[in-house]
């Protein structure tokens, strides 16, 4: 028998732990819209969260997120490729707005519809690319159920904290697949603080000292609130280019890699004297861990990085990565999103990838780019 | 001094109807007694959205055509009772963004949404839009429309909203925009005019009550006796993670590492559940386990197959490529399962005896599952399996599948009798 006495073991599936993970953060409301396989968030956010709403189309559900929200709601939703590219002029809203939400993105196979129910982590280079002008909106990703646990709280903790869509980003694999675990590992959520201004003369767009404007609901009784997701200035109002309105798109530029730190999730596993480097993320993590603790066994040496903050990439990785000799980078896309992203289209020597569509990376998989 | 407006000069060419709109707006507002920061105007993308500037009330100026849905979700946020959710919007923002309108007068929220409609996209340059009416000359369409133009008051009627309304934007139309403001749940007004700039240069000497008669768009206004959504607030929900069963471990697990199982058959024979009740005994058996389905996206027709993977240590990577042990109890399992099955080069496959065993190098044990109901044949193997293998006892199978709350008629403990028997 294995089970410590004060274990509370169950059988669970990280859409569960996703959504309460995010309930007690703070999350309360959920907009949804059906789609594979992020299907278990919406059904168990309806049972968890104060608020939950059927849209009709993945437009109206960031749009009403982003009504909720400018009204002090925090506003979570679960899509795929397909409903996030609705969404995606949407969050370009919610961003230039400064509207914390998240959105879980759980990742199937594409193209375009592909296959609703193969896992994949092809949508990573999406996300980074889709704010017009290049700018950045955090991208957190969980390793195991514990660390997803966590990282799907500290979402809805940045989204507020920094006033800006968090995604969240997944896979139908951690989604959907249920597991034996121990509840007693988790750590405790608290739900996220606002700070609220003060003074009299509130501007919706004042960047304060720490390029963060303090958040005041819209419609409320006291003082004006203008929210635009057109170019604007400190009040909100519509400027075509002037140095105020430039200087407010600057900050917004600047605001998630500012505050980078304060979101920067990684696990860094250093092996003494190690040459090679396995990183990873997400799902393929899973099969990382794997691989590098039978490369261990067999008398190798080798260290392992698994990203949490995915987006906007933390110096510390390359900090880790240029230790190593070899970084050989898995993920569950062809393309080596991950890799270039941090490298450039042109990888390396050093830097190998493992890659796969239409099945999970397999442990086996990693090893053998390792040895070889 | 208006305390809506804040410049009496606002930013439209001479003679925009879209003027006339904001300034009776505010003076149906302050007539009903409306301090600014009672009003939140939401504000779509076209000439009529940059009169944000002008407006001493909250103001959200958000994309084109996504301002009824926008504003949907400030009037569904905002618990502030007197507060008022106003929004501007265009013809053109109105098609592209229909189906928020119809939402929005669906759920009969509490909002009213002005459409500004003067036939035509004015600020991207006078192009047809979906309520141009036929006829209507605009610069894309110089020979005149050859298309009528949707009728958005029956749209928004006939999909539940309290008050639609249609009027022509001339005179005072404070009284018409006070109606709607004033109605508890949905209100849509239209207001028709032609713009200067460009519908009255295409079009000359075209009176704008003539349009609206020739194109069948007259004034009125449209009731549903309805009471305004309201959102429940405070609901106490209960936590996701106290209403799942913890397991405890209490029974010998026996030596051995991981062991991976397949279960395949067809949809509706109970593959998922008796791969639950196998994930579930083998954990009360001291084992870690991941469990994954996969089926057709039809779920109701095809293969149904579940992976179950049991370990004594905790299982990170879930994936099964060639397993150690399959139980195929149907055609379709089988087929699905059949590469994989080829390639076992030990292990154990548990078929029902109807079925044609594929080349494998694992050991088959065929039976006549499917005899005690097609339903029970997977959790039938089951017990077949615990005998053949020793990974789990089949008594616990047994206590499992009692607790699970299958039906009374599943001959569980028969089942248990003849696999081991
Ligand atoms: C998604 C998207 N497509 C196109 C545009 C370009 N655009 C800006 S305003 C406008 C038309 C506005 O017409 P209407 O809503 O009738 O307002 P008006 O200018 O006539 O008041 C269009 C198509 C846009 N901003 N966003
Ligand atoms: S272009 Fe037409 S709609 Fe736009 S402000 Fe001028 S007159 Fe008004
Ligand atoms: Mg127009």
């Amino acid at each position: 028998m294995q089970a410590k006495n004060d274990s509370q073991t169950v059988i669970i599936d990280g859409s569960r732990l996703v959504t309460e993970a995010m309930a007690r953060a703070g999350a309360d409301a959920f907009i949804g819209y059906p789609i594979t396989p992020a299907n278990l968030l919406y059904q168990y956010a309806g049972r968890r969260l104060p608020l939950m709403l059927p849209a009709p189309d993945e437009i109206t559900t960031l749009q009403w997120m982003s009504g909720l929200a400018a009204a002090g709601r925090i506003p979570v939703t679960a899509t795929s490729f397909p409903g996030f590219a609705l969404m995606i002029e949407s969050v370009n809203m919610a961003f230039m707005m400064e509207l914390p939400m998240v959105i879980v993105l759980v990742q199937r196979l594409g193209p375009a519809t592909g296959t609703a129910t193969c896992g994949a982590q092809g949508d990573l280079a999406l996300l980074r690319g889709m704010i017009s002008g290049g700018h950045q909106v955090p991208v957190l990703c969980g390793d195991g159920f514990k660390d997803t646990w966590n990282l799907a709280a500290e979402a809805v903790h940045t989204a507020v904290r920094l006033r800006t869509p968090v995604v969240f980003l997944t896979s139908k694999e951690e989604m959907m697949t249920r597991k034996s675990f121990d509840l007693s590992l988790l750590d405790d959520i608290f739900p996220v603080e606002r700070r609220s201004p003060g003074g009299a003369h509130y501007k919706t767009y004042d960047p304060g000292e720490d390029g963060i404007p303090a958040f005041l609901p819209v419609a409320n009784a006291s003082r004006q609130v203008r929210l635009n997701a057109s170019t604007h200035d400190m009040e909100g109002i519509l400027r075509h280019s002037t140095d105020e309105a430039m200087a407010n798109t600057r900050r917004l530029e600047d605001k998630a890699g500012n505050h980078l730190d304060s979101y920067t999730r990684y696990q860094y596993d250093s092996q003494e004297d190690a040459a090679t480097l396995v990183v990873s993320y997400g799902i393929t993590a899973a099969a990382a861990r794997e691989a590098v603790s039978g490369i261990r066994e067999s008398g190798k040496k080798v260290s392992l990085l698994v990203a949490g903050t995915l987006l906007p990439l933390p110096g510390i990785y390359y900090r880790i990565t240029g230790k190593y000799d070899r970084v050989v980078i898995a993920e569950e896309n062809i393309n080596a999103q991950f890799a270039r992203l941090m490298f450039g289209e042109e990888l390396p020597g050093r830097v190998r990838t493992v890659g796969a569509i239409g099945k999970m990376i397999a442990p086996g998989d990693i090893t053998k780019e390792v040895l070889l | 001094m208006s305390t809506i407006l804040r410049k009496k000069d606002l930013p439209y060419c001479k003679g925009c109807g879209h003027d006339l709109i904001a300034k009776n707006t505010a003076k149906a507002l302050e007539r009903m007694g409306l301090e600014a920061l009672d009003v939140t105007v939401v504000t779509d993308i076209g000439c009529h959205g940059i009169i944000d500037g002008c407006l001493n009330t909250h103001t959200v100026h958000g994309l084109h055509g996504r301002s009824v849905a926008l504003g949907a979700g400030i009037a569904m946020g905002t618990g502030r009772q007197g507060n008022k959710i106003i929004v501007f919007i265009g013809d053109g923002g109105s098609t592209i963004g229909l189906q928020h309108i119809l939402e929005a007068a669906r759920l009969n929220l509490d909002m009213t949404v002005v459409v500004h409609n003067n036939m035509l996209y004015g600020m991207t340059g006078g192009q047809t839009s979906g309520l141009t009416p036929c006829g209507f000359k605009t610069t894309t369409s110089s020979e005149g429309n050859p298309w009528s133009g949707y009728d958005l008051c029956a749209l928004t009627h006939t999909s539940g909203a309290a008050f639609s309304g249609r009027i022509a934007g001339v005179g005072d139309i404070s009284g018409t925009l006070q109606e709607a403001f004033e109605t508890a749940g949905f209100s849509l007004i239209e207001i028709v005019e032609i713009c200067p700039s460009y519908g009255v240069r295409l079009n000359p000497g075209k009176k704008l009550r003539e349009i609206m008669e020739s194109s069948g768009k007259l004034p009125g206004r449209w009731m549903n006796d309805r009471k305004p959504f309201v959102l429940e607030q405070g609901k106490k929900r209960g936590d996701l993670l106290k209403e799942l069963k913890t397991i405890t471990a209490s029974h010998d697990m026996p030596p051995g590492g991981p062991v991976s199982v397949i279960l395949s058959g067809s949809a509706g024979e109970g593959v998922q559940l008796a791969a639950g009740i196998l994930a579930t005994a083998a954990v009360s058996t001291g084992y870690h386990v991941t469990q994954k389905g996969s089926y057709p996206v039809t779920v109701g027709v095809g293969f149904s197959t579940a992976e179950v993977i049991i370990s004594p240590r905790p299982v990170m990577y879930h994936g099964i490529d060639i397993p150690d042990m399959v139980v195929i109890t149907s055609v379709d399992g089988l087929e699905h399962c059949r590469r994989r099955i080829e390639a076992m080069k030990g292990g154990s496959l548990f078929i029902d005896s109807s079925l044609e065993c594929p080349p494998t190098g694992a050991g088959v044990v065929a039976h006549d599952f499917r005899s005690v109901g097609a339903r029970n044949a997977a959790l039938f193997a089951l017990f077949r399996m615990a005998a053949v293998t020793g990974i789990l006892q089949p008594e616990v199978i047994k206590s499992t599948a009692l607790a699970s709350g299958l039906p009374a008629a599943v001959p569980v403990g028969k089942m248990m009798e003849l696999a081991t028997g």
